[in-house]
């Protein structure tokens, strides 16, 4: 197991420090014990495949479920103790579509304004500014149900921004996406880590998202079996490219699965 | 997709501790449901229609039917003999806030199947504070059906003094409240929106049919014992009763006693059971991702 955490960089507090968690559904554990830091202003890639514990880390960061074994702080608050001051910095696009499809563009982005308590003038600032940002200008008053995957995907991180958070997480932010909606999407999270200094967290199983000069934490069926700059996490296992070490962390899985399996 | 430069998207990289939120910034919370509530509401015709019509036709069919079979002595708050039109308006409002608590807990339902309940789940609001306002924004559109439906009774000669129709409106909030507040602990209980016809099976129809909303108690205990003390078991039969008082400018305390008590109750169990440490949505594994 790699350790080489994005956390803490002298006295700066981490973006995200997940310290110790473990989550089970009733006999089914889906974490076990994963600790890792996500510092401001860097991009760390969630690498696991489908059913690696991508999502219900997830749920437990933006405190859908409550976190029983071990801690989840963002930017120092604690998310179980006080969750009103973790949530107030962070930034959420879920894997699934989160849009009212039956309200416009604004609509859906006003509501979320209301429920972080922004008023009205600076909501249609915020929400003008913002839609120019994922280039969906004169589609405001659109249906979201009229809008492509793409459009729908944008009009989401556009609404995760709406209160200016300092910590993103995307869970999946790209699936069912083409190709150049997919660099678009990713390319402006980028820009937001370098221009903007937000941490991000980009949960993904797509390989090719993930950049020499990332950080990534890898989950295999709930354990957290590598963490730490690219560089190092391709080094520590042996392979010649993050592609290659990904894969040979992944195999384990397939390895563990045939060694149960009759 | 653009990646241009977006000036002040975002405070500091480490963010000063920012001040708690104020009264205002709570009102703008529930407006902001509430407003969406309502164009909810208004987006869906269907929903605005069937929800008239279904009480109408109750009034319209149903009542003129039974109204040579069924007679209704002279009981409070009535001081003379009384159509059964008149009789059955207070049960029909408390259909239409029934129908409507429970259309909230499908919504709710739906709105977790389709990953809208989320987006509200992670405002940094407290939780107690988001599903109160949610279910103030549910009975907001529920009492706005219920004057819909008493203009058009009124229209049909079934009227109530002038001004029950305003003794009426706190007892329709309370009501209400309960009912929602029922509704929202019940779509804590239901993992998908299949499973919702059950509610229908199990809570609406019993719960209607078993109430005063139709047919007098005193006539209830006659035909069976049995029925009767389920109808006195039944919240719903106190949020009709305190409609009915209400009409005429008279408290049922009893009633009224209930129906603040089972909302407490109801919502006290919501609260619960939407906790992420305490409730019931953390133990089912139904985050819609696949990771």
């Amino acid at each position: 197991m790699q350790h080489a955490g994005t956390g803490k960089r002298g006295d700066e507090v981490a973006a995200l420090d997940v310290a110790g968690v473990s989550h089970s559904y009733g006999p089914k554990r889906a974490l076990n014990d994963v600790s890792f830091s996500v510092a401001p202003a860097t991009f760390t890639a969630l690498l696991g495949l489908n059913g690696a514990g991508k999502t219900t880390l997830f749920s437990l960061i933006s405190h859908l479920y409550d976190t029983r074994r071990g801690s989840i702080r963002i930017f120092g608050h604690d998310v179980s103790r006080a969750s009103g001051e973790a949530l107030r910095r962070v930034g959420i696009v879920f894997q699934a579509r989160t849009l009212d499809l039956d309200l416009s563009v604004y609509q859906n982005l006003s509501y979320h304004a209301s429920l972080h308590g922004i008023g009205g003038h600076e909501t249609r600032q915020r929400i003008a500014a913002l839609i120019e940002t994922v280039d969906m200008q004169g589609r405001q008053h659109d249906k979201a149900r009229s809008l492509s995957g793409g459009q729908m995907r944008r009009i989401e991180i556009a609404r995760a921004l709406l209160h200016r958070p300092s910590l993103l997480l995307l869970d999946e932010a790209t699936v069912g996406l083409d190709i150049q909606s997919r660099a678009g999407i990713l390319a402006t999270i980028r820009k937001l880590v370098e221009t903007e200094g937000i941490g991000v967290l980009w949960a993904t199983h797509l390989i090719d998202e993930v950049d020499d000069g990332d950080h990534v934490v890898v989950l295999r069926q709930g354990d957290l079996v590598a963490k730490g700059k690219v560089a190092d996490v391709v080094k520590a296992s042996g392979a010649g490219s993050i592609r290659d070490a990904f894969s040979r962390l992944s195999r384990s899985e397939a390895a563990g699965i045939a060694e149960i399996s009759p | 997709m653009s990646a241009s430069a977006m000036p002040e998207q975002v405070a500091a990289v480490t963010p000063a501790k920012s001040s708690a939120f104020g009264l205002r910034h709570y009102l703008i919370c529930l407006k902001g449901i509430v407003v969406r509530e309502c164009l909810r509401f208004l987006h869906q015709r269907e929903r605005f229609i069937s929800s008239l019509v279904r009480p109408l036709v109750w009034l319209f069919i149903f009542a003129a039917g039974f109204r040579q079979v069924l007679g209704v002595s002279i009981i409070p708050p009535y001081k003379t003999y009384v159509l059964y039109e008149v009789y059955i308006t207070p049960g029909l409002c408390g259909m239409i806030l029934l129908f409507s608590g429970m259309q909230s807990s499908l919504s709710m339902v739906y709105d977790r199947e389709m990953g809208n309940m989320r987006i509200l789940l992670v405002s940094p609001f407290p939780r107690w504070y988001l599903l109160l306002s949610k279910m103030l924004a549910g009975v907001f559109v529920s009492i706005a059906q219920v004057y819909a439906f008493l203009i058009v009774a009124w229209f049909w000669g079934v009227k109530a003094p002038p001004l029950g129709y305003l003794f009426v409106l706190p007892a329709l909030f309370l009501s209400g409240m309960m009912l929602c507040a029922l509704g929202m602990l019940l779509s804590s209980m239901i993992k998908q929106l299949e499973n919702f016809a059950g509610i229908m099976n199990f809570v609406i129809f019993p719960g209607y049919f078993a109430s005063p909303a139709l047919y007098p108690l005193w006539r209830i205990q006659e035909a069976s014992p049995l029925l009767y003390k389920l109808c006195l078991a039944n919240p719903f039969t106190y949020a009709v009763e305190l409609i009915r008082f209400a009409f005429y400018g008279q408290v049922d305390w009893v009633s009224l006693g209930v129906v603040a008590g089972c909302t407490l109750l109801f919502l006290g169990g919501a609260i619960i059971a939407y906790d992420p440490s305490r409730g019931l949505i953390t133990r089912k594994q139904g985050t819609g991702g696949n990771g």
